[in-house]
C-alpha cells in the first residue's frame, strides 16, 4: 500500500538510520579509507563502545551517549596504542597486506571472547529517558532512540571534516595518505600522525557503540552483523571521503527504509549492496573518491 | 620334604589365583566407575551464546545432582561439551570428535533449530539415541525414531507453535478479522510463520501483511510503519531477540495498536530484555515455556531454579532462567531416567524405553510421539500485565506473565484489546 504519508515516514526514517551507519563508519573511512589500514576489529571496537555504555548505564545510571563521549579518550588511546603494536610487528617490516588482516581478524576474536568472559553473552541494553518515545511532526513519527544517534553521527561526521580540513594534524592525515615521503620532507612524522589518525578513528568506534546500543541490543557477536555493511559505505562513499561517508550512509539507510516500507523488508538489505555494485561499476573509485 | 614340596607347591598356586582374583577385582571396580560419558556441542560463543550458556549451566546442575545421587547404573556421569559457536558448520566435527576420539556413551543435541539440524545425518548414520534441546521441527523430514525433542511443540510442531495465540485471538468478541504475519529469514522464524498460514485459514482470518526481513535489520521503524498502513486486527510476529526488541520498541513509538500482538517472539522470555522493555511489554502474548505462575510448579522446579540462579550470578546469564534451562535438565534428565529405567547404555534400548514411557521431570509429565514430539503440544501462550518499571523483581512473582493457554495450566484472563493492557 503507498502513501505519501508513508513514503515521508520511510525516507525520514531512512536519513535517521543513516546517520547512525556514518557514525559507525567514521572510524573505517578513516583507518582504511586515509591509512589504508585493512582494520577489520573496528566493529569489535564498536562493540566495545557499546559495552562501555553498558557497564556504566546499568551500575551508575549514566547516559550511554554521554559516556560514549567521556571514554573517547581512554579509546583514542587505546586505538593509538594497538596501531604502534601493528605499526611495529607487520607494516615497518612491509608484512602489513595479509599478515596485518590477520592481526586484526584476531583482536576481533580476542575482544569478542574477552566480552563474553567478562559479562557473560547475555543480550544487553541501555535505559534513557528518551528510549521508547518519539514526537510526530506533520504526520512523520521521529522515534528518539534513532534520533538523538543521527544527530550525533551528524555532529561526528562534522567534527572529523573540520579537524581534517582546519587542522595542522588534519591536513598532515589527509597528506599521509597521499604521499608519506613528502610529509617527512615537511618535518612531519607520518608513524606519529598515523597513530593519531587510527586513535580517532577508534574513538569514533566506541562513541557510534554507544549510539548502537542505544537503538537495538547487543551481545559480543554482534560485531560481526556490522563488517561487511561498514566496509560497504566506505567503499560507496569514496575511500577517505567523510562527507562521501556520510551521503553513502544516508543513501543505504534510505535504500533500506524504502524498501522495507513499500516492498518488503527482505530484499532490503540486497539492494543496498546492488547499489554499491552499480555504484562501483560507475564510479569505481566511490561516490567521493579521488 | 615331600610334603613341604606340595604344601609350597599349593601356596604357590593360592598366591597366583589370589593375584589374578583380586587383579579380576581391580578390573572390575575400575568398570563399575568408570563415568558414563554424555558428550555434546553448545553455543557458548556466538548469537545464540545467550542461551546456549544457560543451557548447558543446567546439563551440569543435572549431573551434579546426579552423581550426589550415585551416578547412573552406579557409574558417575561425565559431561563433555564444547562450543559450537552457534555455527552450524562446526557440528559434524565436534560429534565427530565425541564420538570417535572422546568416545562418548550418548550425545545431546546443541541448542536451536540451525543446530540441530547437522546433527540429524550424524545421528541416523550411527543410530544414535538424541535428546534435542529445543529445536522446532527438525526431524519432520526425517522421521528418525530414536529422536526426542525436549520443546513441547506437540505432534504437529510448525502448527502447534501458534495455535494458542489463534484460538485466543479468535475467542475474542468481537472477533478479530486480518491479520499481518512478519518474521526473520531464518529457519526457526520460517517455520513459524508457516504454521501461523495454516492456522490463518483453519481460523477464517484474513492475511493483509505477509512480509519477512533480514536478521541483521537495524531499524525495525519501516516495518512497524508497513503493518500499521494496512490496520491488521492481529500481527504475529516470529523473530529472534534484536529483533523481538526492535518490533516492540518500533511499534510502541510509531503507536502500532492492533487487537492482539505477539505470538512467535524469541527473547521477550529473557530476563535482561523484559527488564528493559518493562511496561512497553504489557498487553503482549506470546509463547513460552515457563512462568512462575501456581499451575506451574511442578515438583522439583523450585530446587532447581534455586541452584540455577546462584550459578547464574557469578556466570553472567539470565538471571532468572525461566525459558530454556529447565528443559535443557529435563532432556538429560529423561535420558538419564531412561538408562536407569532400561537399565542399560544401549542405544536403541533407551531409544525403546523413552519412547515408551512417561517421564516425570521437573517441566511436568512428558510422553513422546512417534516423531519424537511431545505427544500432546503444551506451548504456552501468556501475557504480559501489570508491568510497571523495569525492576527484576517483579518478574519472579505470579501475574506478570498470565498464562492464558492451554486451558490446564490457565493461570488467568485475556486483556483485549491489546491498548486495554497497556493503560
Amino acid at each position: 500500500m503507498f502513501t505519501w504519508d508513508l513514503l515521508a515516514n520511510a525516507v525520514v526514517a531512512g536519513i535517521l538510520l543513516g546517520g547512525f551507519y556514518a557514525a559507525v563508519s567514521l572510524g573505517v573511512s578513516l583507518t582504511f579509507g586515509l591509512l589504508d589500514v585493512v582494520n577489520i576489529a573496528h566493529p569489535a571496537f564498536v562493540i566495545l563502545g557499546a559495552y562501555a555504555a553498558y557497564v556504566m548505564n546499568s551500575s551508575f545510571g549514566l547516559d550511554p551517549i554521554l559516556t560514549g563521549v567521556l571514554f573517547t579518550p581512554l579509546f583514542y588511546a587505546l586505538g593509538a596504542g594497538v596501531y604502534r603494536i601493528y605499526y611495529s610487528s607487520f607494516e615497518r617490516r612491509g608484512e602489513e597486506s595479509l599478515r596485518g588482516l590477520v592481526f586484526f581478524f584476531g583482536l576481533l576474536f580476542i575482544i569478542e571472547v574477552a566480552l563474553s568472559l567478562k559479562y557473560g553473552v547475555d543480550y544487553r541494553l541501555v535505559e534513557a529517558a528518551y528510549i521508547g518515545k518519539s514526537i510526530d511532526l506533520g504526520g512523520v513519527g521521529i522515534a528518539f532512540r534513532l534520533l538523538v544517534p543521527c544527530v550525533v553521527g551528524l555532529l561526528m561526521t562534522l567534527a572529523l571534516s573540520l579537524f581534517l580540513s582546519r587542522t595542522f594534524y588534519g591536513r598532515a592525515v589527509m597528506g599521509v595518505s597521499q604521499d608519506q615521503v613528502a610529509l617527512r620532507l615537511m618535518g612531519a612524522n607520518p608513524v606519529r600522525i598515523k597513530t593519531i589518525a587510527f586513535g580517532i578513528g577508534i574513538a569514533a568506534a566506541s562513541l557510534s557503540g554507544a549510539l548502537l546500543i542505544t537503538i537495538s541490543p547487543v551481545v559480543p557477536s554482534t560485531d560481526r552483523d556490522y563488517i561487511g555493511r561498514v566496509f560497504a559505505i566506505t567503499v560507496l562513499g569514496g575511500l577517505g571521503s567523510v562527507g562521501g561517508t556520510l551521503v553513502a550512509s544516508i543513501i543505504l539507510g534510505v535504500a533500506e527504509s524504502l524498501m522495507a516500507t513499500l516492498f518488503g523488508p527482505s530484499w532490503s538489505l540486497a539492494v543496498s549492496f546492488g547499489i554499491l555494485l552499480l555504484a562501483l561499476a560507475v564510479r569505481p573509485a566511490g561516490l567521493f573518491g579521488r | 620334604m615331600n610334603g613341604f614340596r606340595t604344601l609350597l607347591g599349593w601356596a604357590l598356586v593360592g598366591a597366583v589365583a589370589g593375584t589374578l582374583a583380586l587383579a579380576g577385582a581391580d578390573v572390575f571396580v575400575a568398570r563399575a566407575a568408570d563415568p558414563i560419558k554424555i558428550g555434546l556441542g553448545m553455543a557458548l560463543t556466538g548469537g545464540l551464546s545467550a542461551n546456549g550458556k544457560p543451557a548447558l549451566m543446567a546439563i551440569q546442575i543435572w549431573k551434579d545432582d546426579v552423581n550426589k545421587k550415585g551416578g547412573l547404573l552406579g557409574r558417575p556421569v561425565e559431561l563433555i561439551a564444547y562450543d559450537d559457536q552457534t555455527n552450524p558448520a562446526t557440528v559434524p566435527g565436534i560429534y565427530t570428535k565425541l564420538l570417535e576420539v572422546d568416545k562418548v556413551d550418548f550425545v545431546v543435541s546443541g541448542y536451536g533449530t540451525n543446530l540441530i539440524a547437522p546433527l540429524m545425518p550424524i545421528a541416523m548414520e550411527r543410530k544414535l539415541t538424541i535428546m534435542g534441546i529445543l529445536g522446532l521441527a527438525n526431524n519432520e523430514k526425517y522421521k528418525y525414531p530414536s529422536y526426542f525433542q525436549i520443546q513441547p511443540s506437540g505432534p504437529d510442531p510448525e502448527a502447534n507453535w501458534a495455535t494458542g495465540f489463534f484460538e485466543i485471538a479468535a475467542r475474542q468478541n468481537p472477533k478479530p478479522q486480518t491479520i499481518a504475519l512478519v518474521g526473520a529469514d531464518a529457519e526457526y522464524p520460517r517455520h513459524a510463520i508457516a504454521g501461523a498460514r495454516e492456522l490463518v485459514k483453519k481460523f477464517g482470518f484474513k492475511t493483509v501483511y505477509d512480509k519477512s526481513y533480514p536478521p541483521s535489520t537495524v531499524d525495525y521503524t519501516p516495518i512497524a510503519r508497513a503493518i500499521k498502513a494496512v490496520s491488521p486486527d492481529i500481527v504475529f510476529v516470529a523473530s529472534y531477540p534484536p529483533d523481538s526488541v526492535g518490533m516492540v520498541r518500533a511499534s510502541a513509538e510509531i503507536g502500532l495498536q492492533p487487537k492482539i500482538f505477539g505470538g512467535g517472539m524469541v527473547g521477550l522470555q529473557f530476563t535482561t530484555v523484559m527488564t528493559s522493555l518493562g511496561p512497553m511489554l504489557n498487553g503482549i502474548v506470546n509463547y513460552d515455556f515457563w512462568a512462575p505462575e501456581s499451575t506451574m510448579m511442578f515438583p522439583g522446579i523450585k530446587e532447581f531454579f534455586a541452584e540455577y540462579q546462584k550459578r547464574a550470578k557469578e556466570a553472567g546469564v539470565d538471571p532468572l532462567g525461566y525459558y530454556l534451562p529447565p528443559y535443557a535438565y529435563s532432556a538429560v534428565q529423561i535420558l538419564g531416567l531412561a538408562i536407569e529405567g532400561g537399565k542399560s547404555l544401549d542405544q536403541q534400548k533407551v531409544a525403546d524405553y523413552i519412547r515408551s514411557n512417561e517421564f516425570s521431570t521437573i517441566v511436568g509429565k512428558v510422553r513422546f510421539g512417534p516423531n519424537g514430539e511431545w505427544a500432546k503440544s503444551r506451548v504456552l501462550q501468556v501475557q504480559y500485565q501489570g508491568i510497571k518499571g523495569t525492576d527484576v523483581e517483579q518478574f519472579r512473582v505470579p501475574g506478570k506473565k498470565v498464562v492464558l493457554y492451554p486451558e490446564e495450566f490457565k493461570s488467568g484472563t485475556v486483556i483485549y484489546p491489546y491498548s486495554a493492557a497497556q493503560k
